[in-house]
């Protein structure tokens, strides 16, 4: 590819205790692209994901945003370099309405002496964001936007954490399991986000386990497996079964995908 | 749901059906409620509604059962000065319980920083102003070690304040040799240390500046957790402090900083408390202000298990359980019916959060 990566992993490596979770992994994002990380169960998928967003410091390794090494120690470090990540928990407050939600963390303050000496919390204004944002994603049913996050659906709720990634993320949003937990319906409405989320140049890394949902969308697949990077497929020149096959390692990958 | 568009077809075998499908699924409103759903709702959203009806209640039950007498609005002020003291050890203790937490030693906390002001003043002779610093500066000590051991030792928070309850305790009757200072004593040497007892009156209600302070605390601290970032991630950490943490929140320092000020509001009890009773007894630690701030705390909706509930409803709660004490006082009841009361209150309250919770599933 003739592109310059914009998020890139060399050599990572993290050990819990005598267990090696990552071993040596690389990993490529392209600008505007859906990346697909697929792996196995215990294959260190999550553990890059998590080195990659700030949620765990790699013991080795080094890795690269737009060129510039980077070394994040928190979430809230990756976040402010435009990493977002849309957790398979989603991470929101169950209690805290949709707006507190959507800004949580990074909460806007009013102007003035109200803001600067009392702190208060420009509500108004973080309601209007977070109306735009999510009529933007076209999630504008939304009667109140100070309902509180545990009275909606699964779905509605998965709407919410991506509308956050794609309000905050100017870089980067990596996506885990965000169709796990839901309908075929859903599933669909989420598909549909994270389509549109492309369309505004924002490359996403999509960790699946739903093959289908992962050929359909996908770029390009990043399978991983034992701790490392086995091979990168291009979808469309590989089928479903193929894909199963390097991620479980019942059949060798193609020369030419392997991992330099 | 947004117009459907070409990329948005399904492409998916199994999901061509979904085209005729309805398309209710992403409405973000449920439609008909029952009248019982809407007021599910409604104490849903309002969190301190349940205690303050339950207080209208009571105060119109007694009121009609004992008549005029309780009705005065100088019983009514009467009940807001002996709560004042539990009123603002509950706005403490809501502090910590909505992170998800419990402080069991906030009460011997106030009778340390308590003794420390007192001795500090009449004892050491040192001036009003830094007696006063003194108590405030081990309370807040004290609310630090317990957030320290919560947040960076990571040890459960009933465990550790039962732990330094036992410890501040010994630690008061130690250090004081159990000694009470006496009203005269202080007021011999300063008027400070009892500016909260001083009372002023509005017709024939009779208001204490303790009851003005225990109002001024609660409303301050209303703001602090409805209107700043500070009180969004304190609710935050209490409901699922994971995805708190993934969202960015310190969720250490908010504890730190939730225990912390839980022992710098203690020691504003205590000296609201030498302000009530004159005298600065040690053997106070032994009452259970630690229990009956809990109280306060739960009969006013705040859940147990951390994230939901208003301060609001804690000085509702204590009010609750001050007018049934004095109802049942004024009714000549056996004390011990107040004690059985409070009981049936707590346990009340803890089922109507449950039901209310239940909006969510």
């Amino acid at each position: 590819m003739a592109q310059e990566p914009i998020l890139t992993a060399r050599g990572l490596v993290k050990r819990y205790g005598r267990v090696t979770a990552l071993d040596h992994a690389d990993f490529d994002l392209y600008p505007g692209e859906i990346l697909a990380v697929i792996g196995d169960n215990g294959a260190g998928k999550s553990s890059m994901i998590k080195a990659i967003s700030g949620a765990i410091t790699p013991d080795e390794g080094e890795i690269r945003l737009e060129g510039q090494v980077i070394n994040f120690r928190s979430p809230m470090e990756a976040r402010s370099a435009g990493i977002e990540t849309v957790y398979q928990n989603l991470a929101l407050s169950p209690a805290l309405s949709i707006a507190d939600n959507m800004f949580l963390g990074r909460e806007i303050r009013k102007p003035g002496i109200m803001g600067s000496l009392f702190r208060k919390l420009d509500r108004a204004e973080m309601e209007k964001r977070a109306r735009a944002k999510l009529s933007e994603l076209g999630l504008m049913t939304i009667q109140n936007i100070n309902q509180a996050v545990e009275t909606l659906s699964g779905g509605q709720r998965q709407g919410v954490a991506v509308a956050r990634a794609a309000a905050f993320g100017s870089k980067v949003v990596i996506m885990d399991e965000p169709t796990a937990a839901l309908g075929v319906k859903e599933s669909r409405r989420v598909l549909e986000l994270i389509l549109d989320v492309r369309s505004r140049g924002l490359p996403i890394v999509l960790i699946s386990h739903n093959m289908p949902h992962v050929f359909e969308v996908a770029d390009r697949i990043h399978i991983h497996r034992l701790g490392k990077r086995l091979c990168v497929i291009n979808p469309k020149e590989h089928t479903m079964s193929d894909a199963v096959a390097f991620m479980t390692g019942a059949k060798e990958p193609p020369r030419e995908a392997l991992a330099a | 749901m947004g117009e459907p568009n070409a990329a948005a077809q399904p492409s998916q075998e199994f999901e061509k059906v979904l085209v005729n499908s309805s398309t209710q699924v992403a409405s973000f409103d449920t439609h008909d409620k029952t009248p019982i759903q809407k007021i599910q709702h409604f104490l849903h959203s309002t969190p301190a509604a349940v205690p303050f009806i339950v207080l209208v209640a009571a105060i119109l039950i007694f009121g009609l059962t004992i008549g005029g007498k309780f009705f005065s609005s100088y019983t009514l002020t009467l009940i807001l000065q002996q709560i004042a003291i539990v009123g603002i050890l509950g706005a403490a203790q809501t502090l910590v319980i909505l992170t998800a937490g419990i402080d069991l030693s906030i009460g011997v906390i106030m009778v340390l920083s308590a003794v420390i002001m007192g001795n500090s003043a009449v004892t050491y002779g040192l001036p009003a102003p830094i007696a006063i610093f003194l108590g405030f500066l081990v309370g807040g000590a004290c609310g630090f070690l317990n957030g320290f051991l919560v947040s960076r030792v990571k040890l459960p928070p009933f465990i550790v304040t039962l732990g330094t309850w036992y410890i501040i305790m010994a630690t008061n009757f130690i250090y004081s040799a159990n000694a009470t200072i006496r009203e005269a004593d202080v007021t011999a040497v300063t008027q400070m240390l009892h500016v909260f007892g001083v009372s002023f009156k509005i017709g024939s209600a009779v208001f204490t500046l303790g009851v003005v302070m225990m109002v001024v605390l609660v409303l301050g601290l209303w703001y602090a957790l409805n209107h700043t970032a500070w009180g969004r991630h304190l609710y935050a950490v209490g409901d699922d402090p994971e995805a708190a943490k993934l969202s960015g929140i310190r969720t250490g320092r908010v504890l730190l900083s939730a225990y912390t000020l839980a022992g710098l509001i203690a020691a504003l009890a205590a000296w609201v408390s030498i302000g009530r009773n004159g005298s600065i007894s040690p053997s106070a630690a032994v009452t259970d202000y630690n229990l009956q701030a809990i109280t306060a705390a739960v009969i006013g909706g705040i859940s147990l298990f951390g994230g939901r509930g208003s301060i609001l409803g804690t000085l509702i709660g204590a009010m609750i359980v001050g007018v049934v004490s004095m109802g049942l006082n004024m009714l000549g009841a056996d004390p011990q019916w107040k004690v059985f009361l409070t009981g049936v209150l707590i346990i009340t309250a803890v089922a109507i959060d449950q039901w209310i919770r239940k909006v969510a599933g």
